[in-house]
């Protein structure tokens, strides 16, 4: 019963797995790097997907933790401290403040107004990466090298860097799982379909929103740390309002409110963007309509066409 | 002397030149099942609403046992004891009828800032929640995704949600309102038992059921209270008969 | 710091504020009125310009330009409010984002396959070129005073039809409460198409009008769109007078915050701290502008609906 609802997180987790050993396609660093990207890109919809999906809180401001996690390890190696151990914390607590000071702001308001103002912190953050002359500015800044962890250059190998970060995001995906059965979940769960019901049963809902804000930008300051390294380049441009548009339409690509739908629709977006980008220079031309397409007539995404297809019942 | 379970001291509440309610005061003691009437437009259903928090009075008290709550919110209040159903149904459709009930029995059960273990498999939960399910005559809708509930079994959910959210005074707001004869006379012989272990404000049209739960009856009339009593009393008063019937010739 | 440059950016400020008025009046309506996140208005911008230069380019005239502009311009927002944007008025603004963020991505890369992606260029009409000397010494652009002129006459031109036609009142009333016109039998479907198109004019009119000083080039609407969502917050949505007021506030404050915000810091600071957090919080000020309406009025300064 529990497995055939794991047949999806277990292939998917099983290909990523399994791809750096496939010979030499497996081998390819080029193959490697896309993937990896897209596991980034996988951890950062997860957690856009806790406070977007099961939160119903459209951020539109989310890519500024991409930045906050990144420029956490621009700006420390470029002072010489290229460690892991000290980069990964820096960016994990410079995130979860940036979400818990602007998430205190933002949750105040609903609705179209909670997207104005998520979106108005996402350019302050883009404003402040510009300006910072020291570290590139709006050139940004290319990096030493990969972190060192524990003192050991591990992540200089390709493959090595591609495990790394299929850790990451087993551990994150198992994180947001857990969270979402829990307690804790169901209450953010719930105050997604009816917010009013949940407040007249005595659940004040701004500290459970304010607290699912700042696990998310947690999350994805994560995300920011393994993507400065995976291009080996911090910039401003991980932070602008495109990219956290192009975030939400991961998630939305992927079917709302599904954690397997977020993986797949970073996936989806990213391999369509790399694909379509050899085939022609033009590629957004077909891209856009099919986002339209999408919209019009798959709803539910990704999830949800696998869904209607495979006649599973509405399992969460 | 001890203090009435639930006091309202002038409440008034306009929405711009509107004045919906003008002035109520009440008193109601422990343990009372007191019913409110009224035409409708009355304001019975914005009167709750300031009662339960939802909607913020332009002046005016509000007591819980003695205790000043006019400062505090929807939730808060819920936390101190003031649970309401609401006139439109209002739940979980997606949640399974279980979880809905569970939701409010967590809700009064520690903190939910727990990040572990899963919330649907809390055996304590569930049980209270059966239970509650049980006293509204739905157990054995539990695992039902909530949506697919009858109307009538959504008015008796909204009711085993209240109870679960423990209570110390339930607000009920046309419980009945949309239930067949069955259904209705369920929830009739629940309030029936509730009546005298906690303290019931309740909004009802069906007459027969006011008149044989109450133990006294509030009549509002554009806003304002013009009488308060026993059943007896109520049905005795020429201002309640004019009001509600109209010109009467006897 | 001199007084002149004051003058000068605050006429700069001014013409900025108009630009996003034109944009933010289409975008403010849609939004009361069809409860509508249309992304996809600053493309109507990018539009008018383009169809601007290509018919100047054609005609050798620019008032010629304009004039098949404008009604290309309505015609192209109609095609896609009919094709689109009306399946899109019952889903969730979700929904619409990322339909309209599609729009955007096709239209800006069509624009390049059609343009190309190098800049156009379109010449300021002779009897307007070259600057006028408004005081001793304060030398301003003709063509902007026209864009500034013209932005007001359309304010003042838009104001009187939103409250003195009959129309008008129905738009009013329709972005107060749309489901209570339609009940009321009106033609819902029509009113909306109406209140699209005039916006989708309004915005190509304005990417016209600049078409001769700035560059007319894929994405330029992108930025502007932002800048017109923080005007229709800060104005409070579904009004005209409120876009009107907050599109002058944002364009005074964003130009003259950047042209001052520096010199005024160093009063405060050392030159290049000055200068750091100049460039920091300059660009950031409309934000923070926005944020402390939304702290004190919610639904922003002049909303519809209360």
């Amino acid at each position: 019963m529990i497995m055939r609802r794991e047949i999806l997180p277990l292939s998917i987790f099983g290909a990523l797995a399994v791809l750096p050993l496939l010979g030499s396609f497996g081998s390819d660093a080029f193959i490697l790097s896309i993937v990896a990207r897209v596991m980034i890109f996988a951890i950062a919809a997860l957690s856009l997907d806790l406070i977007l999906g099961y939160g119903a809180l459209v951020s539109f401001g989310h890519a500024a933790f991409l930045g906050i996690g990144a420029y956490a390890v621009g700006i420390l190696s470029a002072h010489g401290i290229r460690e892991a151990a000290i980069q990964i914390p820096v960016a994990l607590f410079v995130s979860a403040l940036f979400a818990l000071v602007t998430g205190a702001i933002s949750l105040r308001t609903k609705g179209i107004y909670f997207i104005m103002i998520t979106l108005a912190f996402g350019q302050m953050a883009y404003f402040f990466g510009v300006s910072l002359a020291a570290y590139g500015g709006d050139d940004g800044m290319t990096l030493p090298g990969r972190s060192l962890f524990f003192g050991y250059d591990i992540a200089a190998s390709e493959r090595a860097f591609y495990f790394l970060v299929f850790a990451f995001l087993v551990v994150v995906y198992a994180a947001c799982r857990t969270l979402v059965i829990s307690r804790f979940g169901r209450v953010i769960r719930g105050a997604r379909e009816n917010a009013q019901r949940m407040e007249a049963i005595g659940f004040s809902l701004f500290s459970y929103q304010l607290t699912i804000y700042v696990i998310a930008g947690t999350l994805c300051g994560l995300a920011g740390f393994l993507l400065a390294n995976q291009t080996e380049f911090v910039s401003p441009a991980y932070m602008t309002w495109q990219r956290s548009g192009e975030l939400i339409v991961m998630v939305l690509l992927g079917g709302l409110g599904s954690l397997n739908g977020a993986i797949l629709g970073a996936a989806a977006f990213l391999l369509l963007e790399e694909g379509l980008s050899h085939l022609t220079e033009y590629w957004k031309l077909y891209f856009g309509p099919f986002l339209v397409l999408v919209v019009l007539f798959a709803r539910g995404g990704l999830m949800g066409g696998f869904k209607r297809l495979t006649g599973t019942g509405d399992g969460r | 002397m001890t203090a009435p379970m639930l006091e309202l001291r002038g409440i008034r509440k306009n929405f711009g030149a509107l004045l919906v309610t003008d002035d109520v005061s009440l008193t109601i003691p422990r343990n009372e099942l007191h019913a409110m009437i009224g035409p409708n437009g009355a304001g019975k259903t914005t009167l709750i609403h300031q009662i339960s928090g939802l909607l913020s009075s332009n002046s005016g008290q509000i007591f819980l046992n003695g205790e000043d709550i006019t400062a505090l919110d929807l939730p808060q209040r819920a936390r101190k004891g003031i649970v309401r159903s609401f006139q439109i149904t209002s739940i979980l459709p997606h949640f399974s009828t279980l979880e809905n009930v569970a939701l409010a029995v967590q809700a009064r059960s520690g903190s939910s800032f727990r990040f572990f273990g899963r919330a649907d498999h809390e055996a304590a939960l569930n049980e209270a929640a059966l239970t509650a399910l049980a006293e509204v005559g739905l157990p054995d809708r539990a695992n039902l995704r909530a949506g697919l509930l009858s109307h009538g079994e959504k008015r008796q959910l909204e009711l085993a949600i209240a109870l679960a959210a423990q209570p110390s005074v339930l607000l009920l707001d046309e419980p009945l309102a949309g239930t067949g004869p069955e259904e209705s006379a369920i929830l009739i012989e629940l309030l029936r038992r509730l009546k005298g272990r906690l303290t019931i404000v309740l909004i009802e049209h069906d007459m027969e059921a006011v008149f044989s739960l109450a133990d006294r009856i509030s009549v509002l009339v554009y806003g304002k209270i013009i009488a308060t009593g026993t059943p007896q009393a109520i049905r005795d008063n020429p201002d309640v008969r004019t009001a509600y019937l109209g010109e009467e010739t006897v | 710091m001199s007084l002149t440059l004051l003058y000068v950016q605050t006429l700069n400020g001014l013409q900025l504020g108009v630009l996003l008025f034109l944009i933010a009046a289409g975008l403010t309506l849609v939004f009361g009125v069809m409860d509508f996140v249309n992304l996809a208005h600053g493309v109507q911008y990018m539009i008018g310009a383009y169809l601007a230069a290509m018919f100047t380019a054609l005609t050798g005239n620019f008032f010629f330009g304009l004039a098949l502009a404008l009604p290309c311009a309505l015609l192209f927002g109609l095609l896609l409010e009919f094709f689109i944007f009306r399946h899109l008025y019952a889903r969730d603004h979700l929904d619409q984002v990322l339909a309209t963020f599609g729009i955007i991505l096709t239209l800006n890369q069509a624009v390049k396959v059609i343009w190309g992606a190098a800049p156009l260029s379109v010449p300021i009409p002779e009897i307007f070129s070259g600057s006028v000397v408004l005081m001793p010494g304060l030398l301003y652009p003709v063509w902007r005073l026209v864009i500034i002129a013209s932005g007001l006459a359309i304010a003042l031109l838009l104001g009187l039809l939103v409250t003195k036609t009959r129309i008008g009142m129905l738009v009013r009333a329709g972005a107060t409460n749309a489901p209570m016109v339609s009940a009321l039998g009106v033609d819902i479907g029509r009113l909306f198409m109406i209140v699209f198109g005039f916006g989708a004019m309004l915005a190509g009119f304005a990417g016209a009008m600049v078409a001769p000083i700035l560059s007319v080039e894929p994405g330029m609407g992108d930025n502007l769109l932002i800048l017109t969502f923080v005007v229709i917050v800060i104005g409070g949505i579904g009004s005209i007078r409120g876009a009107f007021i907050a599109a002058l506030l944002v364009g005074l404050v964003d130009t003259l915050g950047r042209s001052f915000g520096p010199s005024i810091l160093r009063a405060f600071l050392d030159p290049a701290a000055a200068s750091q957090t100049g460039r920091a919080l300059a660009p950031m000020l409309i934000y923070i502008l926005m944020a402390a309406v939304l702290f004190f009025r919610p639904a922003g300064l002049f909303p519809a609906k209360k």
